[in-house]
């Protein structure tokens, strides 16, 4: 391993960067392939931050949460199809539209719920992602429909190390963005202290005059819209088919279950983390970098079951 | 004396009957991916395929009655075995057609071996099916991995593409492409640079192309197929190795990967396949009456080989006066009899169950080029039946070396 490795070097001077080798794999790769692991990361934390929301404040692990990603991602296509409308309109539209049919499903269904056994909601939420998922392979096929890098993030950098596609910055920037501010409106604003109070003691919070139900309406249709956001901005990358949200849910549960099924922080610094993780794991041992996350959960199961930042309780 | 009167009469109805043609009963069941990522190239599409055979072959044949039933194998290998034998030992199914992935398919052809019933491989390519894995009771038609090595891989070292790096996906089907593309570029003089594999139904192959851009191979070969490929190209398109001077080889593409990608992203794209629906007027006929049960779809060479399968199964069903019950006899009955159907023409199974027929190269059209919705390819070169499949010698089918 040469020791020597030059930091600060002007931009002219960045080709004859001297590499080093960690564990037999190029420098330059390894970072390369960290900051993709952010990447995958923030798609993580997206996910999770919309579970961990509704799983903190309703009490319900809302498993249609990958239909609902799912869903984000076609209505983005639908409306591209139907109004000629872009990636950035639908960046709002698309989680906007989503969230209202979470509201319905909040109204119809989930309300009768909430004094029940976790177990409900799962197996109700469960089914509705099986039913949208099915509703729209009939419709749509199982292959995937094509959506495109918007015009004005395509393209991208040569950091030296590896090749950074502008979108994929965008999806690092966008993320931390949207989960900053969740994580800031719940924890440090008077609104999310409305809510995590509404979640203690409903009761005592309504007597105060405020409508809790609607609250509790609306911040599922919020974590509903956080899903479809995340859909939305997976649309140009990743392949647009019904079973996309399938896919994925199984590792953002892993991911909210390391981090604490309650912790808006948790979830967030869980999911970058474990995307760097998975990434490594990419580079050394790709053939088990889809089951090192649940290995990891495992283990962390094992040690603190409530989660590396959950509550008790 | 009333009971031999009866037991008479039934005898004497029952001789009668060999006068007409034979009443021949058969029931086939199609086992395919239904809900994942291989439904589109598979799935309901084989179902509506196999009904077209079906009917096309009774209205000419009105002795014959076919019961047809259909299963989703989910990927899973073991839930595949398990609904063979349900199908095979209760359901008293004959045949089982379609079985897109390989892992699957391999099982399968190994329940079918032990029940002596009949297995047609129309959807898995894995080679290995009339290799030395082959058996009595398979056969394996529209295509396999050596062939798609063979049409592909030569075709582009021939073209330039000589350093290669592999894009596989980690099971048999993934293995199998791989190994058999392996072999076809050394032949024809090129030279593999690496290779990463990937699990299947991967969303994610940034970190994978990083590495092929790191290994400067000038060809970034894809060993997988549906959801996995439709990924792969879209991310590469993203990560600009088409503009840093490396091409992507599409080892399996189907006409549905090309309308998921859109033309603009997979213009260019070189391919082999056994069947293409705008080819000539019958397969345009053909898809006109597929597409009325599955609307705003295109057929694949997948769909078109479960037709002409159950096709000639159905042919060796008549020839045998409807004693099908021993698998090995009815796949000896279709390899000794010539194929012949609208949508592969005349072809020939071998000793080691393997279909022969023409391949060809495609390349997809430029978004320019395309006249109508799934106008997708036009025809480089035309590859021969007896050059496109591997040679029989060189399988290690022990049907063949005994």
């Amino acid at each position: 391993m040469a020791h020597d490795f030059v930091l600060a070097v002007p931009g002219h001077e960045r080709n004859r960067l001297v590499m080093f080798e960690i564990f037999g794999i190029p420098s330059q790769a390894l970072f390369g392939q960290l900051l993709i692991g952010l990447i995958n990361g923030s798609f993580y934390a997206l996910l999770s931050l919309g579970l961990a929301v509704i799983f903190g404040m309703l009490n319900i692990i809302n498993f249609s949460h990958g239909a609902q990603y799912m869903m984000g991602a076609f209505a983005a296509y639908l409306i591209l199809q139907h109004s000629g409308l872009g990636y950035w309109p639908a960046l709002i539209i698309a989680p906007i539209l989503v969230g209202i049919t979470g509201i319905i499903i909040e109204r119809l269904f989930l309300q009768w719920l909430y004094k029940l056994d976790h177990l409900y909601g799962l197996l109700l939420t469960f089914g509705l992602a099986l039913i949208f998922e099915g509703v729209a392979r009939n419709y749509f096929g199982s292959a995937g429909l094509p959506y495109t890098v918007p015009e004005s993030l395509q393209g991208g950098r040569n950091l030296g190390f590896m090749f950074l596609p502008n979108y994929r910055a965008w999806v690092i920037v966008a993320s931390l963005g949207v989960c900053f501010g969740t994580w800031f409106v719940i924890e440090r604003t008077r609104l999310g202290a409305y809510l995590r109070a509404a979640t203690e003691n409903p009761t005592l919070v309504r007597a105060f005059g405020i409508n809790v139900p609607r609250m509790i309406t609306l911040t599922y249709g919020f974590g509903v819209a956080l899903a479809a956001f995340a859909g939305v901005m997976a649309a140009p990358i990743y392949n647009v088919s019904p079973q996309m949200g399938s896919e994925l849910i199984i590792v953002v549960f892993a991911v909210v279950v390391i981090g604490g099924m309650g912790s808006i922080l948790g979830a967030i610094i869980t999911g970058f983390g474990l995307g760097v993780i998975e990434g490594l794991t990419k580079v050394f041992f790709p053939e088990a970098s889809n089951t090192v996350i649940f290995v990891i959960m495992a283990i962390v199961l094992l040690v603190r079951p409530a989660g590396l930042f959950g509550r008790r309780g | 004396m009333k009971k031999t009167l009866g037991l008479a009469a039934l005898a004497a109805i029952l001789a009668c009957g060999g006068a007409n043609a034979q009443q021949v009963n058969v029931k086939i069941g199609v086992l395919t991916d239904m809900s994942s990522l291989y439904a589109d190239i598979g799935g309901p599409g084989s179902v509506a395929a196999a009904k077209m055979a079906i009917a096309d072959f009774t209205k000419d044949h009105p002795n014959v009655k076919v019961e047809l039933i259909n299963g989703d194998h989910q990927n899973k290998p073991d839930i595949g075995s398990q609904i063979a034998n349900q199908w095979f030992d209760v359901d008293k199914v004959d045949l089982i057609i379609d079985t897109p992935n390989s892992g699957v398919a391999l099982a399968v052809s190994q329940v079918a071996s032990q029940k002596n019933k009949i297995f047609i491989v129309s959807g898995a390519a894995a080679s290995d099916l009339t290799g030395p894995k082959c058996n009595a009771n398979t056969i394996h038609w529209t295509y396999d991995t050596w062939m798609l090595a063979n049409g592909t891989g030569t075709a582009i070292v021939k073209t330039g593409g000589d350093t290669w790096f592999f894009l596989t996906s980690d099971y048999a089907f993934g293995h199998a492409l791989e190994r058999d593309t392996m072999a076809a570029v050394e032949k024809a003089g090129g030279k593999v640079v690496g290779k990463v594999r990937h699990p299947l139904n991967t969303n994610d192959f940034s970190s994978f192309l990083l590495q092929a851009q790191s290994s400067k191979a000038k060809v970034i070969g894809l060993a997988n197929a549906g959801g996995d490929t439709i990924n792969s190209i879209k991310q590469a398109a993203e990560f600009g190795i088409v503009k840093g001077g490396q091409s992507l080889a599409g080892l399996l593409v189907f006409a549905s990967d090309v309308a998921a990608l859109g033309l603009p992203t997979a213009q260019g794209l070189v391919l082999t396949e056994t069947w293409y629906w705008d080819m000539n007027d019958v397969n345009r006929a053909w898809t006109k009456r597929w597409q009325q049960e599955r609307q705003g779809k295109f057929p694949t060479m997948i769909h078109a080989g479960v037709y002409a399968g159950i096709t000639h199964y159905l042919k060796a069903a008549v020839a045998l006066k409807g004693n099908v019950s021993d698998g090995k006899a009815v796949v000896a009955q279709m390899k000794s009899m010539p194929t012949d159907d609208p949508l592969f023409g005349k072809g020939t199974i071998r000793a080691d169950g393997r279909k022969v027929h023409p391949a060809y190269l495609f390349e997809v059209k430029k978004p320019e080029e395309s006249k109508y919705p799934g106008d997708f390819y036009k025809v480089r070169a035309t590859i021969p039946a007896d050059e496109a499949f591997r040679p029989l010698k060189e399988g290690n089918c022990p049907l063949v070396t005994g």
